[in-house]
């Protein structure tokens, strides 16, 4: 990698330091993610309280975006929330920030609801809690060494680009729509998101191996 | 476990990820990824993706009775809905899930090839296909895209051999004939976004009645 991870992340924290969600140094964690792990390890009601504040505003942006009125979409974030709460015992902070967890469960409830029918899932491949041991820090810190990378490499695209990419993510595009972008637009953030799934590959592995 | 080398491009996958695909497809992306480490990696990181677009979002105010209703909520018991079927042999939990149970009801087809339709809509189609060792299955093009799971023994066309785990995407300029492997009955989860154009199989007007 070329440019210094550090300058990478000061300027991206420069840009985002009005979210709070910026990396304060490398070896940090997002603090979404220390909020979750809080809640799945300890119950704990105001670190939930502080992951709400955080993302049930945005969640209903997205939901709203996508087509939902508000009063629907809030009826998905009440699911998404106390899903959340009540699954939180699955997440594992080596392979998931809080935001990409929770984007998953956010469409995995809007899709219920919307189709009527439980939407097709994954079978789940995590180590039940008893038998997890603490994650590896350089796991859980290298997954956000990526994400911040990520994130910048989003930020920096050209606008019209990034429109494309929030509008995908968001649910605003069909699978058409997506299929025609991936070589294009989405194309351009693929070489981030590739070093972002070696990382993830690796620890898939070591699940394996356990 | 052999090797899964046929998998799911990267279009699919960041559109089953952003929710845009349809229910038929999103089965098979499923019940691949559940076998296929190198797809939930790929599955995870447009996730990761997803995530941060999420952060970037404005905020729309909420109401505060949501905030009462999820804070109620808290120690209360899981609704039942919560709880995704598990994996019952071959058949992931997403088709397990499908089937409505943990084994497939099959129809006869004729040569001892058997189908049993997990769903239908305007998206598409889902369904179990069994297919005695060394059977063709009818040399057929479609209308669309098509995907096909195999979940247990072995099919090879044209393009190649799909073990278990391996996914076909063939598109309508594909005109193929899958043989199944002689090691076992070979088991497939296919789905297609428009209906199959049979050109042996079975007269053309038939095939509403038997949905192939």
């Amino acid at each position: 990698m070329p440019a210094p991870m550090a300058a990478g992340l000061a300027s991206a924290g420069k840009r985002m330091d009005d979210r709070k969600t910026s990396a304060k140094s490398p070896e940090t964690v997002c603090e979404q993610t220390e909020w979750l792990v809080a809640v799945r390890d300890r119950r704990d009601k105001k670190a939930f309280a502080r992951l709400y504040d955080h993302f049930v505003p945005r969640l209903k942006g997205m939901l709203m975006r996508s087509g939902m009125p508000g009063a629907a979409a809030e009826d998905v974030v009440q699911d998404v929330m106390l899903t959340i709460w009540h699954k939180a015992h699955l997440y594992d902070e080596s392979r998931a920030r809080a935001s990409a967890w929770i984007y998953r469960i956010a469409r995995n409830r809007q899709i219920d609801v919307i189709r009527r029918r439980p939407r097709p899932v994954p079978d789940e491949m995590v180590a039940e809690a008893e038998t997890r041991e603490t994650p590896e820090a350089d796991a859980v810190v290298g997954l956000e060494q990526e994400a911040m990378q990520l994130r910048q490499a989003l930020e920096t695209l050209p606008e019209a680009q990034r429109d494309i990419i929030e509008r995908a993510y968001v649910g605003e595009l069909t699978q058409a729509e997506i299929r025609e972008a991936t070589g294009l637009a989405l194309g351009t953030i693929k070489s981030r998101i590739r070093l972002a799934l070696e990382k993830l590959r690796h620890e898939l592995k070591d699940l394996r191996e356990e | 476990m052999t090797e899964i080398t046929h998998h799911l491009p990267d279009w699919l996958i960041r559109s089953y990820a952003t929710g845009s695909l349809g229910h038929a497809f999103s089965l098979v992306v499923a019940a691949h990824v559940s076998q296929c480490d190198d797809c939930r990696a790929r599955l995870e990181a447009e996730e990761l993706a997803g995530g941060l677009v999420l952060e970037s979002l404005g905020a729309v105010s909420a109401s505060d009775d949501l905030r009462k209703r999820v804070f109620d909520g808290l120690d209360s018991d899981p609704p039942a809905a919560f709880t995704a079927a598990e994996r019952s042999g071959i058949y992931p939990g997403a088709v397990v899930e499908a089937m409505g149970g943990a084994q497939p009801k099959w129809r006869a087809l004729g040569g001892g090839i058997r189908q049993a339709i997990l769903s239908e809509d305007r998206d598409g189609s889902a369904r179990l296909l069994y297919i005695p060792p060394g059977m063709a299955v009818p040399d057929h093009g479609h209308n669309g895209l098509e995907l096909t799971l195999v979940l247990q023994g072995s099919f090879s066309d044209e393009t190649g051999r799909f073990g278990v785990g391996d996914v076909e995407v063939a598109s309508d300029d594909l005109d193929h004939t899958p043989i199944a492997g002689m090691e076992d009955v070979c088991i497939c989860l296919a789905a297609t976004d428009a209906p199959l154009k049979f050109k042996s199989f079975l007269p053309r007007l038939l095939q509403p009645i038997f949905r192939i």
